[in-house]
């Protein structure tokens, strides 16, 4: 380890942000107004912006921090122009903030320090899509559900899917998650290789030009280094990804527990029985009431699992009668399920709206989500503490989870406008982070850290980790260009 | 219930491209460019499926006219659930002025020879947006027609068919045979599952010219020029008066078929 801190000491001469001392912010008004002119000649007119409506929406995202706008974002519609742009960006030391779809949920594209948004939105083709080898590459601007549209015709499909429809290599950037992951795994295990372009402007493939195996052992995982580093190591600007078939036949069920720790046993049990599950889904008591009063349903007001199985026709009946027997050996009880769509989206509804009918308790409201995951055995525990928390502190925080992986969401509905509230809210998110360390857990399971997270992100992996991490930034981006404030 | 339907199912360029004219205005560019199944077909194509999940149907036959890459068309609908396809096969002049009038003539002509008690398809195409095939088809056989279908079932040997029309929603009740035509809301088309396109390839397509259905293929129409849709552009307007009638420009320009649908941000969870 000695010969590591050696090399960290040889290059903190060359890392300001952590030796302490102000930092000075490096996009002064002047230098961005100069680099114009540069940017129109390789973007265009229209591929350059410094409107103020423009800057705006491309200054926020789906969090609760505030608007932060770029000084200007630009457009470019090829990896050689983001080069360009980043090289000019680079000799001018200008911050460089990459954009999606703005659909993330920890305040990634803030321009804390101002500086140049790339949105990458015209750079929007699917690229070699190749069937039988179950891969395809994307550009930036091509988004979940238009991929899986794209793909309609050939049996195949990307099922990660955080709910929004997201930027592929957004979601690559985040190491996004969702409903399916525990079946088909998140970004980590489904990136099979990068384009990136780097803060000087190098464009890099992380697991060589074109290369796309299903597995490698080769050097260092650089790919999944990218995965997650949420723009602040470079900007990706292709993506291929693993593809899998549609399932010949889904089910989906709803079943009620007597109380969180029968329905996370039943998960558990589920898992152990090799059911191949798709989506297990837990609503707590609070949701559920929200849910039906939202919707004007029924459903019974306590801890509630939707599951979807996905497999062959035969296997399906199979399925759903082991399901139904481990939650009914678990005290559950109305379980129901449903083969054809309408029906399986009728049972999953409340599942679907639950994100509107949390906000739909408290009309005029704004919601935030926090997101921990803990190891599945952990997971009663950390519910019942937090659901106490929730009441001894007033909050509104009906519970939404991924049980499978052991990941939850308090969907807090709270007034922006109330200080006490949003005091009392702050504290609590980070009480609920802590917890989950204390249980062997991370403070974020799918959103990523952004913002508001860094404290917790050092709590976590611990100092020395951080330093490890920090090395890293600094061999990649020595300026500490690329989006600023972020993740550490 | 025994009866038999038939789906027409049309290729077209699929309908997130950005349709280029080309250069000599003869046509829009089709070179390497994405083709699909027309959207209003999929819907089709997912009715007669439905009909025959809920054994109102016992046999769906897909068909589609054109050249050799119609099949991966049919493929599809029989990866969705048809049971088999008929491939007419039209290529060269006879498929650049392949159009309603040709079309229906066919489905007339196998409509009698196969037996169908129903036909399915959709209301248009999203590359020509002619919506006459299913009317001109029921013409030609004197069947009753059902089109802009938003709801269809079967009661006894009649079918009662919601339409959308532009006042609102008419429930009309038609005697089998009969020719209808979906509607963007009459359901939500399946994905082709990749076990059922595996499956779909032991289906049997059969091949058919017009020669053989006596169908006479030449067009009454010719098409002189096509051009690109004039610039958009932008306007800025800042007062109330000046921004209504912007407001009232913008939306009576007639929406181009084929232009990509902007996306749509949902919430995440």
């Amino acid at each position: 380890m000695t010969l590591f801190r050696q090399a960290l000491l040889f290059t903190s001469s060359r890392l300001p942000f952590i030796c302490g001392g102000c930092r000075t912010y490096s996009a002064q008004a002047g230098a961005v107004e100069r680099v114009i002119p540069a940017f129109r000649t390789v973007s265009g007119d229209e591929g350059v912006s410094v409107g103020s409506a423009v800057r705006e929406q491309h200054g926020r995202d789906e969090s609760v921090h505030r608007c932060q706008p770029p000084d200007v974002v630009v457009f470019p519609r090829s990896v050689e122009e983001v080069s360009a742009l980043a090289k000019i960006c680079h000799h001018h030391q200008l911050p460089m903030i990459p954009f999606g779809t703005g659909t993330g949920l920890e305040g990634g594209v803030g321009a804390l320090k101002g500086g140049v948004c790339f949105s990458l939105r015209k750079m929007d083709q699917v690229l070699d899509l190749h069937q039988e080898d179950f891969d395809v590459t994307v550009e930036p601007g091509v988004t979940r559900k238009g991929l899986n549209s794209y793909l309609r015709d050939t049996g195949l499909w990307f099922p990660v899917d955080p709910g929004a429809d997201a930027s592929l290599c957004g979601m690559a950037a985040t190491s996004a998650s969702g409903t399916n992951a525990v079946r088909y795994g998140t970004m980590r295990e489904n990136v099979l290789n990068l384009e990136v372009v780097l803060a000087d402007g190098t464009v890099l493939h992380t697991a060589g030009k074109g290369r796309r195996p299903r597995k490698t052992s080769a050097g260092y995982n650089l790919t999944n280094l990218f995965v997650g580093s949420e723009g602040t190591l470079g900007i990706i600007t292709k993506t291929t990804l693993r593809l899998f078939g549609i399932p010949e036949s889904m089910v989906s069920a709803v079943c009620s527990f007597p109380s969180v720790q029968s329905a996370v046993d039943s998960t558990v049990q589920v898992l152990q029985a090799g059911v191949p599950i798709a989506r297990i889904e837990f609503l707590d008591d609070v949701m559920i009431n929200a849910c039906n009063r939202f919707n004007n349903l029924s459903y019974a007001v306590a801890p509630t699992l939707f599951l979807e199985f996905h497999g062959s026709s035969k296997s399906m009946e199979e399925q759903v009668s082991i399901t139904e027997d481990i939650t009914r050996d678990n005290g559950g009880s109305d379980f129901a399920w449903a083969e054809d769509e309408e029906t399986r989206g009728r049972l999953w509804k409340a599942r679907h709206d639950a994100w509107y009918a949390a906000l739909a308790l408290r009309p005029g409201c704004k919601a935030y989500s926090t997101d921990v995951c803990v190891p599945i055995s952990r997971l009663p525990q950390i519910i019942v503490e937090t659901k106490e928390d929730l009441i001894r502190n007033n909050i509104t925080g009906p519970i939404a989870g991924h049980v499978g992986d052991g990941n939850f969401h308090c969907l807090i509905v709270l007034d922006p406008n109330d200080p006490d509230e949003v005091q009392r809210v702050h504290s609590f998110t980070e009480r609920l982070a802590r917890r989950a360390l204390a249980m062997d857990g991370t403070c974020t399971g799918e959103h990523g850290i952004g913002l508001g997270k860094r404290a917790l992100l050092r709590e976590e992996v611990g100092p020395l980790a951080i330093e490890v991490m920090q090395g890293l930034k600094a061999s990649l981006d020595p300026k500490n260009l690329m989006n600023p404030g972020k993740v550490l | 219930m025994s009866a038999r339907v038939l789906v027409g199912v049309k290729r077209v360029i699929d309908y997130a491209v950005k349709i280029r004219v080309k250069p000599d205005h003869t046509g829009v560019v089709t070179d390497g460019v994405k083709h699909s199944m027309n959207p209003f077909c999929e819907i089709a194509v997912e009715e007669a499926v439905k009909l025959k999940e809920k054994k109102f149907v016992k046999e769906v036959v897909a068909v589609s006219c054109g050249p050799q890459q119609v099949q991966e068309t049919i493929r599809t609908a029989l990866a969705m659930g048809a049971d088999r396809g008929i491939h007419v096969e039209v290529s060269g002049k006879d498929y650049e002025t392949l159009g309603p009038l040709q079309v229906s003539k066919i489905l007339a002509a196998l409509a009698k020879k196969e037996q169908a008690d129903l036909i399915i398809l959709g209301k248009q195409a999203i590359d020509d947006d002619c919506n006459q095939t299913g009317q001109m088809t029921a013409a030609l056989l004197d069947w009753p027609q059902g089109t802009f279908a938003s709801e269809v079932n079967i009661e006894a040997d009649m079918l009662k068919v919601v339409r959308e029309v532009d006042g609102g929603l008419e429930t009309i009740k038609i005697k089998l045979p009969a020719v209808v035509t979906a509607d963007l809301r009459l359901n939500t088309p399946r994905y082709a599952t990749l076990p059922n396109i595996m499956k779909a390839k032991k289906k049997k397509i059969a091949n058919v010219k017009p020669a053989d259905l006596g169908v006479d293929m030449s067009s009454r129409l010719e098409v002189l020029k096509n051009i690109e849709e004039a610039d958009a552009g932008g306007a800025v307007q800042t007062n109330t008066e000046g921004l209504s009638s912007l407001v009232m420009e913008q939306t009576l320009r007639p929406v181009k078929s084929g232009s990509a649908p902007s996306p749509i941000q949902t919430r995440p969870m």
